[in-house]
């Protein structure tokens, strides 16, 4: 008797239709933020390379990172280092079985989003 | 003759087989960025932006270097594992094997390159 509810039934959550929340939005920000961070990471390499081959090599690669192009990528970065950062502490949290209930994980989710930006903000102040 | 019993061979090893040593990897090397970082960026951001005599005797300085190396190895290590995760959920194939090994070797490289610069700028 398959036919008996057909309509009716619960649909599969497939990604497309899913409603967002902050629980999956913060998750997949967590995904986002370090795999994106690999650019950040590259160009620091670079100058940092840059540095121990000689003094044209570093003015080039710190011409780049110290241009205001290279302050945008690099501050996005700070805030997608932070982010990860917070939301890999509510990993580490979650993983010895606490704050799994929704209230609270939503209210982690908050913790993440606000607290990278304060921590982007006082970084910035601070370094 | 088997030894080992079918359930004893499965228990505790999952869906793929490999049991929690991603999970665990990922654990420890999340819990080392978390001391790493924090000295990391206060490092790398005071540095960025002065001269480069300044920057270099900056990296030649044991702690700058050391917290330098250490972000990098824990760091590449932690990506190349989370990248593989990512591309494993997207992709297929040939395309997937491809991936991966771009994103070993890309971490792989990073690692090589900073050491390299550490090593140099500290002889």
């Amino acid at each position: 008797m398959a036919d008996v509810n057909r309509g009716a039934r619960p649909l599969s959550p497939h990604l497309q239709i899913y409603r967002p929340q902050l629980t999956s939005i913060t998750s997949i920000l967590t995904r986002i933020t370090g795999n994106g961070l690999i650019v950040a990471v590259l160009l620091g390499v670079w100058w940092l390379v840059a540095a121990a081959v000689g003094p044209e090599a570093f003015a080039r690669a710190d011409a780049v990172l110290t241009s205001w192009f290279g302050d945008l990528v690099l501050t996005a970065s700070l805030w997608a280092l932070w982010y990860h950062f917070l939301a890999g502490l509510r990993h580490l949290y979650w993983d010895t079985g606490r704050g799994l209930d929704i209230v609270t994980a939503e209210r982690l989710g908050l913790a993440c989003l606000g607290g990278s930006v304060v921590l982007t903000v006082l970084t910035v102040l601070v370094v | 003759m088997h030894y080992l019993t079918d359930r004893k061979r499965a228990e505790g090893r999952g869906a793929a087989h490999k049991g929690t040593e991603h999970q665990w990897f990922m654990t420890v090397s999340s819990v080392a960025l978390v001391f790493l970082i924090p000295a990391f960026v206060y490092i790398f951001g005071t540095a960025l932006g002065r001269p480069h005599d300044e920057v270099l005797a900056t990296f030649a300085r044991p702690v700058p270097a050391v917290v330098t190396a250490l972000t990098l190895v824990a760091g590449m290590m932690h990506f190349h594992r989370g990248a593989k995760m990512m591309i494993q959920d997207y992709s297929h194939g040939l395309t997937r094997k491809a991936l991966i090994m771009a994103a070993v070797f890309v971490s792989y490289t990073v690692m090589a390159a900073g050491l390299y610069a550490l090593v140099r700028i500290a002889l």
